[in-house]
């Protein structure tokens, strides 16, 4: 055996090693970011050891190396300038931009070795059947996850919105359709390599497969649609990594895909939903129409100058931070309340419902960048049971996850929904744009309350008067 | 078939350690868990690269341009999400070492 071979063996083994390693650690808040940076050096080393394969072994042509440079700079130089300039808030569609990038990727690997076999061909793999079915798992995925990933952060940046036909049932046999076509691209594919029209028929039939599938999908749901999306590119580079023959490729898409279900399955858990129901959908939007829905009566509502006549007089304060903080951006206004409040000796805490922002740990991610101290940032199976000795509770821009009828009434499409118990504290003010309803549809049994008053307007706007109004009443400035 | 064999043992276990390294993950690292796992699966950026060489060593230009975008869409997945990823931990590790210098 070659020496080069020999190293890149060692390296491999490393690389796995390190990736396992990083993954792990990122688990932790401690080690989460050296592991980050373990799993950027195992790749860095994973590439060095290609290289070394081949430039022990067969040589590398100064054409490819150009080829290399070329690719390198351009992908590595906009995926660094990205990655420094979207703000915070923009997390998801980002995500959903690098992972369909991930997938186009895959996508790229297996067309080049089914239209070029014989340049292409992985050599080692030999066994024509392993191959031309790595390659159609390969195709089928890289294009699904590509389509589905742009579409989901077309829609999350609002550039695209579903049209009405793609909510009506229509789209089930539309899909359904696409997804035959692909099926029986893939099977004539798997049969008969060569077939080029085949392969052209697969990527188009799953790309479009991708579209349909994504483009219905509400706003709110699209975490899990990017999380089940990030699973799947990594069974697409498990795939690339059979049409190549590299079992590190494998084990890392392995991984990744297993790790990116378990993740889903969370998000799924937190929002009360099934993943069958987040893809297929509707169930809850169309439950909410006889379920849920109906006027709001009894709406107390008051200015933020009230509001801040009864943070002045409180004690302990929770705040309850959901989506529409995260869209107005309001997270560092927030912060100076509070830091008033608490220079007021006031006891301020944040419930963080498990999908509270746009994915689960989002809301953490955004506080954080506000300076918030992790330790103030409790869950809520810790903050629940706190809430009768709470004075008061100010919820800004989110609804379902304190929707009291996920505990009371069993007829709503919400019960069974973990939410936190924000009607136990003594007063509650909700910050709202409008009357509207949350992302279910569902009218909200807290607003309702004797204890609980509206203070409508965008939370950023609200949260602006609140801190003036504070200051004015002398809370604050300390001593 | 030996390949396949070993293959299949590979993608099995790689899965089993996926799903048991994320199982015990606290909320507040989902969203950058996403984004390092996201970073992680451009991994493909070594199918791409042995593309491109074996392209090369056949002197297929078509090929050559293939392996170059794929790899470009790879690098981009890769640098741009651990940089990302890196940007929001760095918010909690500031965090963590205030806390050390005050107490």
């Amino acid at each position: 055996m070659n020496t080069a071979v020999i190293l890149k063996f060692a390296i491999d083994l490393v690389a796995v090693l390190l990736l396992a390693l990083g993954i792990k650690g990122l688990s932790k808040v401690r080690s989460a970011r050296e592991a980050n940076r373990l799993a950027a050096i195992a790749m860095a080393l994973a590439v060095v050891g290609v290289l070394v394969n081949y430039l022990g072994t067969t040589g590398i042509a100064v054409e490819a190396w150009i080829w290399i440079i070329f690719g390198t700079l351009v992908g590595g130089c906009l995926g660094a300038i990205t990655a420094q300039r979207v703000p915070m808030t923009s997390m998801p569609e980002t995500v959903a931009l690098f992972n369909g990038c991930g997938g186009m990727s895959s996508l790229l690997v297996a067309l080049g070795v089914a239209i070029f076999p014989a340049a292409a061909g992985p050599g080692e793999v030999g066994s024509g059947v392993v191959e031309d079915i790595s390659i159609v798992v390969s195709v089928f995925v890289g294009s699904i996850t590509f389509t589905g990933s742009i579409v989901a952060m077309a829609k999350l940046q609002g550039w695209l919105s579903t049209p009405p036909w793609m909510q009506s049932k229509a789209r089930h046999f539309v899909n359904i359709a696409l997804a035959v076509i692909s099926l029986v691209a893939a099977v004539e594919l798997g049969r008969h390599g060569d077939n080029a029209s085949a392969l052209w028929l697969l990527v188009t039939g799953a790309g479009l497969l991708g579209i349909g599938v994504t483009l219905p999908i509400g706003g709110a749901d699209m975490p899990v649609v990017i999380s089940l999306l990030n699973s799947y590119s990594g069974v697409a580079a498990a795939a690339a990594g059979f049409v190549v023959g590299s079992q590190l490729l494998i084990v890392a898409g392995a991984m990744v895909g297993a790790a990116g279900l378990i993740l889903t399955q969370v998000m799924c858990d937190g929002m009360n939903r099934s993943l069958v129901s987040v893809l297929f959908g509707g169930a809850l939007g169309a439950s909410a129409a006889s379920g849920g829905g109906g006027e709001y009566t009894n709406i107390t509502s008051c200015s933020a100058e009230e509001c801040a006549l009864t943070l002045e007089a409180a004690e302990r304060v929770v705040i309850v931070p959901g989506y529409g903080l995260a869209v107005a951006q309001a997270q560092h206004t927030l912060r100076e309340v509070t830091r008033a409040l608490e220079a007021g000796g006031i006891e301020v805490t944040y419930a963080i419902h498990p999908v509270a922002g746009r994915m689960p740990g989002h809301m953490n991610v955004l506080l954080a960048e506000a300076d918030v101290p992790y330790e103030q940032l409790k869950e809520m199976d810790v903050i629940n049971p706190e809430f009768p000795a709470t004075d008061v509770v100010l919820v800004l821009g989110a609804n379902d996850v304190v929707n009291p009828q996920a505990k009371t009434d069993t007829t709503s499409p919400l019960y069974g929904m973990p939410v936190l118990d924000v009607q136990e504290a003594r007063t509650v003010f909700v910050v709202k744009r409008g009357m509207s309803a949350g992302y279910s549809g569902i009218k909200n049994d807290l607003f309702e309350l004797a204890n609980t008053s509206m203070v409508f307007g965008d939370a950023k706007k609200v949260l602006g008067d609140l801190l003036v109004e504070l200051k004015e009443l002398g809370i604050g400035k300390k001593g | 078939m030996s390949f396949l064999n070993e293959a299949l043992w590979v993608l099995l276990l790689g899965s089993l350690l996926g799903l048991e390294l994320i199982g015990k993950v606290p909320p507040t690292l989902h969203t950058p868990l996403m984004s390092g796992a996201n970073a992680i699966s451009g991994i493909t950026m070594l199918a791409a690269l042995t593309l491109i060489i074996k392209a090369g060593a056949d002197g297929n230009t078509a090929l050559l341009v293939m392996g170059s975008v794929s790899l470009g869409f790879a690098l981009f997945n890769v640098i741009g999400g651990f940089l990302v990823t890196d940007r929001m931990l760095a918010m909690f590790s500031r965090k963590s070492s205030r806390r050390k210098d005050t107490n």
